[in-house]
């Protein structure tokens, strides 16, 4: 299969800060790339040059066989972006933002019209079509956003942290809708800051840190890699404390910690039957817990993993 | 090569700005109030307080001055709404898009016109209210407004590019006081030019908004009888000056603010 985006050597300064560093990524027809980090990774930076919204310092990129540097207005012609904030105009009802899109994408004033009243329905914004949106909910606006992506049938579709500041509601609507879209074909690149979020959407993963993608493969890959599935047992009398740890290390991959009256460790394979499993050997040695809970892998544990940093401590430095 | 495109698009745009204008009032009573308020402010105000020389009706001699200070004061919407749509992110949704790369600053600077046109006709009516006429021909009316539009629209370019560069919303308008004060209180609109001491005075009388004000103020027939005409070329041929000016201004400034949004992002 063709790479849709292919991208090689990225580089992107701004005066001392190096954004990107020497970035590779490829996606295939009709395949999903997530490109997941912290804020400040490089992740915008890479969606802005391969949009043609900045130009690289160096390296090469692609979209849909056109080179970004060389023919930027043919890219334009071949994609979709949706960004980080919702760029909508809020006087101008939905309907009016999605025809000026698609005028500006060149259809004729009937065809836009058409194809705006088309997405409005899809996206599930026939009721507000005609309402400044002003009044939309955020998630609205962020849907009404996408759509304006749409507006073309690009075959290339890039989204920008779609779901970032948005309600879990929301954001679970965001999912339907860009699932339902990756469906059907469409090759995107996607940037976000929730590993659950490239897990359920993206075929393949690069994370990303300091401009550089520090791991890549798919979410599967990455997670039993770098991020595993946790136990936390938290006992009633700390003097039970080395008795749970011996029952969690049956199922526990790597070390055990122990902390006071509080047990940690990493378990890889079936998460929820270890944890029933473990949650039996207690109860059968009559040890009285406070807590017992299983803990999905998030960015921080794969970042910790991979840099030896948190999150948080990586958004400082950059 | 793609000069209809840039005029579908920017039309395009234009449409964008002129709904606006339907559905935030607020702007429309802006526009609607400070002119009006200048002139009232001004006739009253200064009107009595301030002797233009002997056989002047000050109120008279005001108005040019008022028109085109209003104008140039009303240019600076252009980069506050620029500076917005750059500020949320409106100005990457429209570069990401395969349409031309001015239509935005067309439409835009385009769309603004609308709003000066209706500021002209609302200061016109309140000053033939305070007991402003126009003198001169009915023709020369009209060059006089068209005149102040065309001037207009050539500031509306300076403050787009102002508007580009500035970090946000919140220092256009300080920025672009900078640049209008100086030139509208500097010149010719409020007082005669034979009061300034002599530096300010050449500044005043080389300055646009001086001859743009002299010409509208000719060609309204508000120069009176009595008044000694200023020595300068530029006051001598206002009309000329001032499109020489526009065009300056144009040939600058349209090239300079296109670079500026095609190399302009969000941050």
């Amino acid at each position: 299969m063709a790479n849709m985006i292919q991208a090689r050597g990225l580089v992107k300064r701004f005066g001392k800060v190096t954004a990107l560093d020497g970035l590779d990524l490829d996606v295939p027809e009709g395949s999903v790339l997530g490109l997941l980090g912290p804020n400040g990774a490089g992740k915008t930076t890479a969606v802005k040059i391969l949009t043609t919204l900045l130009t690289a310092d160096a390296g090469q990129a692609m979209v849909a066989g056109i080179d970004v540097r060389e023919d930027p207005q043919g890219v334009r012609g071949k994609i979709g972006l949706s960004g980080q904030f919702a760029a909508v105009d809020e006087y101008l009802t939905g309907y009016e933002n999605l025809r000026m899109v698609g005028r500006l994408y060149r259809l004729s004033a009937k065809e836009a019209g058409v194809r705006a009243r088309e997405l409005l329905e899809r996206f599930g914004l026939d009721d507000a079509a005609d309402r400044p949106s002003k009044t939309y909910s955020g998630g609205m606006r962020r849907r009404l956003d996408l759509a304006g992506a749409l507006v073309a049938n690009p075959p290339v579709l890039v989204l920008d942290e779609p779901t970032t500041g948005l309600d879990p509601r929301s954001r679970q609507q965001m999912w339907d809708v860009i699932e339902e879209l990756v469906s059907g074909g469409t090759t995107l690149l996607l940037t976000t800051q929730y590993l659950e979020e490239a897990d359920m959407l993206a075929d393949d993963i690069i994370v990303i840190d300091h401009g550089r993608a520090i791991a890549q493969g798919t979410s599967d890959e990455l997670k039993s890699q770098f991020g595993q599935e946790r136990i936390d047992v938290v006992v009633a009398d700390a003097h039970d404390a080395a008795a749970a740890a011996r029952i969690v290390n049956t199922v526990a991959f790597g070390t055990v910690t122990v902390k006071d009256r509080s047990i940690s460790a990493a378990i890889s394979g079936d998460g929820a039957s270890h944890l029933v499993e473990v949650g039996k050997a207690i109860l059968d040695a009559r040890i009285s817990i406070l807590d017992l809970g299983m803990r999905r892998p998030t960015l921080d544990d794969v970042f910790l993993t991979l840099t030896g940093e948190t999150v948080s401590d990586s958004e400082d430095v950059a | 090569m793609n000069a209809p495109r840039v005029l579908i698009d920017g039309w395009v745009v234009a449409q964008r700005n002129l709904i606006k204008i339907k559905r935030v009032p607020e702007i429309l009573v802006f526009v609607l109030i400070s002119p009006i308020m200048f002139v009232v402010l001004f006739a009253y105000v200064f009107g009595g307080a301030i002797d233009a020389g002997p056989g002047l009706n000050y109120r008279e001699f005001l108005i040019a001055g008022i028109f085109a200070q209003t104008v140039v004061f009303g240019a600076t919407f252009t980069g506050a709404s620029l500076a917005e749509d750059m500020q949320k992110g409106f100005i990457d949704r429209f570069r990401s898009l395969p349409m031309s790369r001015s239509a935005v600053l067309v439409g835009r600077t385009g769309s603004d016109i609308v709003y000066n046109v209706i500021s002209l006709v609302v200061m016109a009516l309140t000053g033939l209210l305070v007991g402003w006429r126009a003198r001169g021909s009915f023709l020369d009316s009209v060059s006089a407004f068209l005149l102040l539009i065309v001037f207009a629209y050539a500031i509306s370019w300076v403050m787009a590019y102002i508007g580009l560069i500035v970090p946000s919303v919140d220092v256009i308008n300080n920025a672009s006081f900078m640049v209008i004060m100086p030139l509208t209180f500097v010149s010719n609109a409020f007082v005669p030019l034979e009061t300034f001491p002599s530096a300010l005075q050449t500044f005043a009388e080389w300055n646009p908004v001086s001859t743009v004000t002299q010409a509208v103020r000719e060609l309204f027939g508000n120069v009176p009888d009595g008044f000694v005409a200023p020595d300068a070329w530029s006051l001598q041929h206002p009309v000329v000056y001032t499109l020489i000016w526009v065009g300056i201004i144009v040939i600058v400034f349209v090239p300079l603010s296109v670079r500026q949004y095609v190399r302009a992002s969000a941050k």
